[in-house]
């Protein structure tokens, strides 16, 4: 199964930037044939939100919701199930200061 | 989610086919439900599915035992006409290729004479997959009474004072987060058992003490709740013998149960324990959960369920209350502080240690407590203060205490309780005024 991963802080934090090395994570992670792609994101305040209503383009300086989290980057991954799932979420350095959503994709059923 | 009517209702069964195969039915949806549910879930993958082929097969039984007899086996009969019912629904709906490869799938697990014995019980992964931690508690618990003990959607929401939609709504969620998020259908890999055994074990034991508590739905839902909690307990210690913590907890779920006759008086009102008739007391049952623990606390792995059933078994051995062995219960609770600091377990080792050392000694840990702050709210804690001050004869402080106990308590026997103790505190503080004044 595919899941989004979104890598989320919720506000500055400090940390040894020994600790928010993410290229041992994503050596295993390739290593493992999980990782398929991902990337760090610019922050909220460079985002453009974009709506079509009659025709007419809507764009709005920053992001679609306003919060306190903001997402700093995104994986997709391919795992057997969440457990599996869950145990890549968790070996990222970010977990422990942020928090990961995992977002299995749509499938038809 | 079709939830067609109980078919074990004895009303129902009854009414159409008379006491004898009533019954047979009854027992086996006890003993089969979760078990039938279990193997069409492995099978078909779908849990909507499994339920609605597992309740039809009930219906089936409930037509045809009475005319043709119940069969020798009541439980490959049923799983056999559940599946197959299953095949029937994937074969009118398969358009797919994938579905008639699911069709093959199920259709190759056996054929028509298939036995029981063919099926591997599916029930323990249902158990961890229904108890998965990415599913909320209320999901949790709500699941497995709907999948593994059968009861309706109405039931699960009566026993949770929620609406019969609310609870469909809870369920539906559930269901479709484990198809969708990819939640696997399995006991878990070694490396995860054991926190995940925890999650089951957790799940169970608030069942039990949901419908052990004095409060919210009523007796017959109630003692439903814990009737279940110790079945599914007992499932889960055939299927993990190797489990002391599962063991525990159903040793406990047993020794707590068995008091139950003598916790409530005449009119519903809380007896404590001290003041309880034991020969009320399931004797059986606490013998049994007695012997459940000893095998257990043999393997000498201890855990804070069989550390807990522990302290029931020597409150349940004392022949009298004044008999209780208070030592080794403070001794119980000091070893289950160190397994699971917290302020609660922090106030009942507080009560031991007032029985077996002295109110005042009780008395320093609970004003400890008071200062923490990690119990504010909590009515137990001023019932507890003004417990050991009463026994202290600091009567007037006393009845402070229970006046701040009423304050924060809900439930009417525990208020009805306190008010008693307030009324006699009052007094005593007043007789010793008096006594003063006069001598």
């Amino acid at each position: 199964m595919k899941y989004l991963m979104l890598v989320c802080v919720d506000g500055p934090f400090e940390a040894d930037p020994a600790e928010l090395n993410v290229q041992p994570w994503l050596d295993e992670m390739h290593a493992r044939g999980i990782r398929l792609t991902g990337d760090r994101l610019r922050p909220a305040t460079d985002a453009t939100t974009v709506r079509v209503r009659g025709g007419e383009t809507l764009l709005t300086d920053g992001p679609y919701v306003e919060t306190k989290e903001q997402i700093g980057g995104f994986d997709i991954i391919e795992c057997a199930n969440l457990d599996e799932a869950i145990e890549v979420a968790s070996k990222h350095p970010i977990a422990k200061f942020g928090m990961i959503d995992v977002r299995p994709f749509w499938t038809e059923d | 989610m079709t939830e067609a009517t109980d078919p074990t209702s004895p009303s129902g069964a009854t009414g159409a086919t008379g006491g004898t195969v009533a019954a047979a039915i009854t027992t086996a949806y006890e003993q089969e439900w979760g078990r039938i549910v279990a193997t069409l879930i492995r099978l078909t993958g779908d849990w909507d599915l499994a339920e609605e082929c597992a309740q039809d097969a009930f219906a089936t039984a409930l037509e045809r035992w009475p005319r043709d007899g119940v069969p020798e086996r009541p439980g490959a009969w049923l799983t056999t006409t559940a599946r197959n019912r299953a095949l029937d629904r994937i074969r009118r709906s398969a358009t797919e290729a994938s579905k008639l490869q699911e069709v093959a799938r199920v259709a190759d697990r056996g054929d028509d004479r298939v036995t029981l014995d063919d099926f591997p019980d599916d029930r323990l992964r249902l158990m961890f997959t229904c108890c998965h931690p990415a599913l909320t508690m209320d999901a949790q618990v709500a699941l497995t009474l709907r999948t593994l003990a059968g009861l309706t959607t109405a039931e699960i929401a009566g026993a949770f004072l929620v609406s019969e939609h609310t609870m469909g709504q809870r369920l539906f969620r559930a269901k479709h987060k484990i198809r969708h998020a990819g939640i696997p259908f399995r006991v878990p890999p070694a490396h995860l058992l054991p926190e995940r055994t925890s999650a089951v074990l957790a799940v169970l034991y608030l069942l039990f003490n949901e419908g052990y508590a004095a409060s919210g739905g009523t007796d017959l839902v109630r003692q439903r709740l814990t009737a279940e909690a110790i079945r599914l307990g007992r499932l889960l210690t055939a299927l993990m013998p190797d489990e002391p913590e599962a063991s525990g907890l159903l040793a406990l779920m047993l020794l707590h149960d068995a008091r139950r006759p003598g916790r409530l008086d005449a009119h519903g009102d809380l007896v404590p324990l001290e003041d309880q008739d034991r020969t009320s007391w399931n004797r059986p049952q606490i013998d049994e959960g007695i012997a459940i623990l000893e095998r257990t606390l043999r393997r000498q792995s201890p855990g804070i369920y069989q550390i807990q059933a522990a302290i029931a078994a020597c409150h349940a051995e004392a022949p009298v209350a004044a008999e209780t062995d208070w030592a080794q219960i403070a001794l119980l609770y000091d070893e289950l502080a160190r397994l699971a600091p917290g302020p609660i377990v922090e106030l009942n080792r507080a009560v031991a240690v007032a029985m077996a050392d002295g109110p005042l000694a009780g008395l320093d840990l609970v004003e400890a407590l008071v200062q923490s702050g990690q119990l504010a709210g909590y009515h137990l804690l001023p019932a507890t203060r003004a417990d050991l001050l009463r026994r202290l004869d600091r009567h007037a402080e006393a009845a402070d205490a229970y006046r701040e106990a009423l304050d924060l308590a809900t439930a009417e026997p525990q208020r009805r309780y306190l008010e008693r103790r307030l009324t006699d505190s009052v007094a005593a503080a007043d007789g010793a005024a008096n006594q003063r004044q006069s001598g």
